[in-house]
């Protein structure tokens, strides 16, 4: 400073002794990127009420509806043989969509990662299907193939398997909508790793089998364990493809999700909200789970972090 | 092991990674492929190992073909850039993996695993290590730990890829000098790949110096870079002045001036490129014979000086590297007008013409000090 005003003619009048310079601020912000306190604050607020109001309220009313009637009346909901049935069916056919999606997801992202092929594009493409189709398209779908009246319906029939409107019926429909949750979680990260591990392993005496299990597998465990997660989160709270597909018989094909439309209709609101509750306790825990693997292992599931 | 290479192509593909190689590795070599990027050493190191398969050709170990082969198969050891060390497994684990997923009936017992694993440890100077993850350890140590875990298959031959491009400067020189000991207590026939000359000069016995998917040279590391057999493997290794020039008779003109006299020169006149290394170039003061130029820059890079000078001629900037103890260093300044003087240079017939692909056919006239006469 000194040196560059040494040659002005002038330097400025000194400041009246009373005046003080204010030192810097210790942390200082940007100003030019900066609002004013009122916008701060008043964005932050609506975007709390909007969190309320929408997220929140709609949660807690849950569980506040579903113990309306105590405890007693809300295990009594549970535990009818109706939802029982529901509750099992639902966990059946998640078990089954998200062994199948696991199976499927793990091979598209193999060989979309490690190798190259004509029609891989596509392929990615296409596992991206179930997202940009409405589900009550994808129940549709299942009831033109396999209803009485479809394509394979009246052979299926005719050999005694029974696919729309029975447990065969929802489970594929639930498989087709929850179809890209594991592979879209994969794909980028196996890219990302590359084939260097694989080919380290194959160099030291491995097989392929051993390659998966011992190198392929570890590197992107928790990967697979967000995919499997999020999969089996839609699967269980799946409705518009199976509403179509199941045909509502209680205690037969009937889901948790169709279970609480039911009750709903017909006006028992504690029990419809006793099983929306254990619905919405499993969206917790999911998000629980989810958040855990997000904040332990970022660095897996950075890639992803795209949906 | 010995190694023969017969004919191998390879093409990804319109591009020729691999165009008719033969090379031969003796057992216990320590060789160096050497080229830029895209000059198929990288692609030679995959096809040796069995991580790429050859278009067709041989590749004999010990004089058997491996070309079709998987890399499983070949017992080779193999070090990536950027090592791929298993993350998940300690150190231990992964120095003991090729010998823990054997088949049962060729598995070492675990007592002789672990006794491997530590005298593998040893040898690196890795040992007190062997509970860490990857993650816990240096650049130099990783390098090390993917060292031990391909020699403990006890493979036939040892391939690296680029082993110290992920490293810094420091940690490079100290582990090339450690790689040459660990070769020489080994005896394992190693090819290591890289795109540093002065890497491959400082480590390797012989270097093979590709470019475009072809061999330009092979030979031993003193030969390559003193007989240079293309302007290409001169330029490679070292960096270049291109001067033009003409060759009339025996004599070889730059502009005006008479520069050497060349003996047993077989090629005829006509018009040549004198490659000269900043170097093999010196300055001289004005009463002394050679081309004129004037001095554009000079900065001093830690205990060498380079200088950029103009001939006068022709105005072509010419890069001289002086020792910064050469005695006549203060002399030379900004806008000095000076002689240049040729201490070592190639003369190569000009070349403009000749097809990237095609190996170039340049005879090497005038080389050695003894053997060209500056005056």
């Amino acid at each position: 400073m000194n040196t560059v005003s040494d040659g002005l003619p002038q330097s400025p009048p000194p400041s009246p002794p009373g005046i003080q310079h204010h030192p810097a601020p210790l942390i200082e912000r940007n100003s030019a990127i900066t609002e004013p306190a009122w916008v701060r604050w008043s964005l932050i607020l609506v975007a709390l009420l909007f969190l309320l109001g929408f997220l929140l309220l709609p949660l807690v009313t849950v569980f506040v509806e579903a113990l309306r009637n105590g405890w007693s009346a809300y295990l009594a909901a549970l535990t009818e043989p109706d939802a029982l049935a529901a509750i099992r069916l639902t966990l059946l056919t998640a078990a089954i969509a998200v062994t199948a999606n696991l199976i499927f997801g793990l091979a598209a992202a193999w060989a979309i990662a490690k190798f190259e092929f004509r029609g891989k594009s596509l392929l990615i493409t296409l596992i991206d299907l179930p997202f940009s189709v409405s589900p009550v398209v994808a129940g549709l779908i299942y009831i033109l193939i396999f209803g009485a009246h479809g394509w394979a319906g009246p052979w299926l029939m005719d050999h005694g398997i029974k696919v729309a409107f029975a447990v065969p019926g929802i489970v594929l429909a639930t498989i087709f909508v929850t179809f890209p949750f594991i592979a879209r979680e994969l794909i980028p990260l196996m890219q990302e790793q590359g084939t260097e591990y694989e080919q380290a392993a194959l160099s030291l005496g491995a097989s392929g089998w051993q390659t998966f299990w011992h190198v392929t597998l570890p590197n992107i465990r928790w990967g697979l364990l967000y995919g499997v997660l999020l999969c089996n989160a839609r699967a269980m709270g799946e409705f518009g493809a199976v509403s179509v597909i199941s045909g509502h018989i209680r205690g037969q094909t009937n889901t948790m999700p169709l279970h609480v439309e039911i009750l709903y209709n017909e006006y028992q609101f504690s029990a419809a909200f006793a099983v929306a509750s254990l619905l919405a306790l499993l969206a917790l825990l999911t998000l629980g789970v989810k958040a855990w693997l997000e904040w332990r292992h970022a660095d897996q599931l950075a890639a992803t972090r795209r949906h | 092991m010995d190694i023969r290479i017969r004919n191998v192509h390879k093409h990804f593909g319109p591009f020729i990674a691999l165009g008719g190689i033969d090379l031969d590795i003796a057992s216990g070599e320590l060789i160096a492929l050497l080229g830029p990027s895209g000059s198929g050493k990288t692609t030679l190191l995959r096809v040796i190992a069995g991580l790429e398969f050859p278009d067709h050709g041989q590749i004999l170990f010990g004089g058997v073909d491996m070309a079709r082969h998987p890399v499983r198969e070949r017992r080779i050891g193999f070090v990536f850039q950027h090592y791929a060390l298993f993350k998940h497994m300690t150190v231990f684990e992964n120095i003991a993996f090729g010998l823990r997923i054997r088949p049962r009936n060729q598995r070492p017992s675990t007592s002789a695993i672990r006794a491997r694993v530590l005298e593998l440890l040893d040898l690196v100077q890795l040992s007190g290590l062997e509970q860490r993850f990857p993650s816990q350890l240096s650049g130099g140590q990783r390098q090390r730990v993917a060292l031990a875990r391909a020699l403990a298959i006890d493979p036939r031959v040892l391939l690296l890829d680029e082993p110290f491009g992920a490293l810094d400067a420091k940690v490079r020189k100290d582990l090339r000098q450690w790689l040459r000991d660990l070769h020489h207590k080994t005896g394992v026939t190693t090819i290591f790949v890289t795109h540093d000359q002065e890497e491959a000069l400082e480590l390797a016995d012989r270097i093979v110096i590709m470019n475009g998917g072809a061999i330009e040279q092979v030979g031993p590391v003193d030969q390559v870079y003193e007989h240079p057999r293309t302007p290409f493997v001169f330029d490679f290794l070292g960096g270049t002045n291109v001067i033009a020039a003409e060759l009339r008779g025996r004599r070889l003109w730059i502009g005006d001036r008479d520069i050497a006299v060349l003996h047993d020169s077989i090629h005829p006149s006509g018009p040549v490129d004198v490659y000269v290394r900043p170097g093999d170039l010196r300055l001289a003061d004005d009463t002394a014979p050679g081309i004129q130029v004037e001095i554009q820059t000079v900065h001093r890079a830690g205990p060498i000086v380079r200088i950029t000078a103009r001939t006068e001629a022709t105005g072509q900037p010419l890069s001289i590297e002086l020792p910064h103890l050469h005695h006549d260093v203060p002399c030379f300044t900004v806008g000095a007008r000076l002689r240049l003087r040729l201490m070592q240079f190639s003369v190569y017939p000009r070349s403009l013409h000749i097809p990237e692909r095609t190996l170039p056919t340049p005879i090497l006239i005038g080389r050695e000090r003894t053997r060209v006469h500056p005056y």
